[in-house]
């Protein structure tokens, strides 16, 4: 293939107003989509299927912790659609400032959600059935087992899903940002930004979704 | 030269006000947080009630955040595409129920 057809198919524009990369990621995110559509609509039947191994809202899940994670997700949002604003503007200097804060608040999504991970493994809320009996969440205290196995293989499931797409966003996130230093994005050439921002966005809106299904419902 | 990406936007749209979306959605997810522990709402109608804001958080960070507003009529068909699909598969799936 010759580099001029490379280039087109790389950034030449798309029959649909949008230029190839953009029109890829947008196909991507659909497909993405219907992978957690797939896993809410399995959430859903199991729910249905055996309610007395899911538990109310905030008795098993630590709510207020996700929700202080949901609004760092958002505000990495924030900075991320603002790193888009500023290279428009043709802004290096922000352009880096905002990646770079918007990789942190990534990495410190990715660290509460291990951290919150750890303390439910901690209480015995862990997907294995066998273990779950014997040290199912207050089964230790001599108290009644609080929820089932379903609850947790569902949570950590569709949880370690999205923990995994944010983590391969942070990734691609700190290349951004080292491309963004070594001079890569320019007023009249982001492409990269905005890919990178249409999927830390849809990570972000999933999140949304997720939160309020798995942890509020 | 120009990058398509800033062929697009050199066409230009007023950028949208990104602090006060960021504000709406910190508040809908606070409303959330303290809708949720209402006991007083029957849980179907808490469920809907959570669903819809939920919806109304990611409607504004696609619009906005990704910039479908402003993006050309035919992108928003191959958007709006899987939806149809994917409410199809929820629905059956809540259907099984009733």
């Amino acid at each position: 293939m010759s580099n001029a057809a490379s280039a087109t198919m790389e950034t030449g524009t798309s029959g649909f107003g949008v230029y190839n990369m953009k029109l890829g990621m947008w196909i991507f995110l659909l497909s993405e989509v219907m992978f957690f559509t797939g896993l809410i609509g399995a959430y859903i039947i199991l729910r249905f299927a055996g309610p007395d191994q899911f538990a109310d809202p905030g008795v098993v899940l630590n709510v207020p912790l996700t929700a202080a994670n949901t609004f760092l997700l958002i505000c990495s949002s924030v900075t991320m659609v603002k790193a888009f604003a500023e290279i428009e503007q043709g802004n290096q200097a922000g352009l880096k400032r905002y990646l770079v804060l918007t990789a942190i608040i990534g990495m410190m999504f990715v660290g509460v959600q291990v951290y919150e991970y750890m303390q439910l493994a901690h209480e015995g809320f862990i997907p294995l059935a066998d273990l779950y009996a014997a040290h199912g969440r207050h089964a230790a205290e001599g108290g009644a087992v609080v929820g089932g196995p379903l609850y947790a293989s569902t949570f950590y499931t569709m949880t370690g899903f999205h923990g995994a797409h944010v983590s391969i966003g942070v990734a691609c996130l700190w290349f951004t940002v080292f491309k963004a230093y070594r001079g890569g994005y320019t007023k009249n050439n982001y492409g990269g930004v905005e890919i990178m921002g249409l999927y830390w966005h849809f990570v972000d809106l999933v999140w949304i979704i997720l939160f309020t299904i798995v942890y509020l419902i | 030269m120009e990058s398509n990406a800033a062929q697009e936007h050199g066409a230009g749209h007023k950028a949208p006000n990104y602090y006060l979306i960021w504000l709406v959605l910190a508040v809908l997810t606070l409303a959330e947080v303290g809708v949720a522990f209402v006991t007083a709402i029957p849980k179907t109608a808490l469920a809907i009630i959570l669903i819809a804001m939920a919806l109304w958080k990611a409607v504004l960070v696609a619009l906005y955040y990704m910039h479908l507003r402003f993006e050309p009529r035919r992108l928003w068909i191959i958007t709006a595409a899987p939806l149809p699909l994917a409410v199809i598969l929820v629905v059956i799936v809540l259907a099984e129920k009733w």
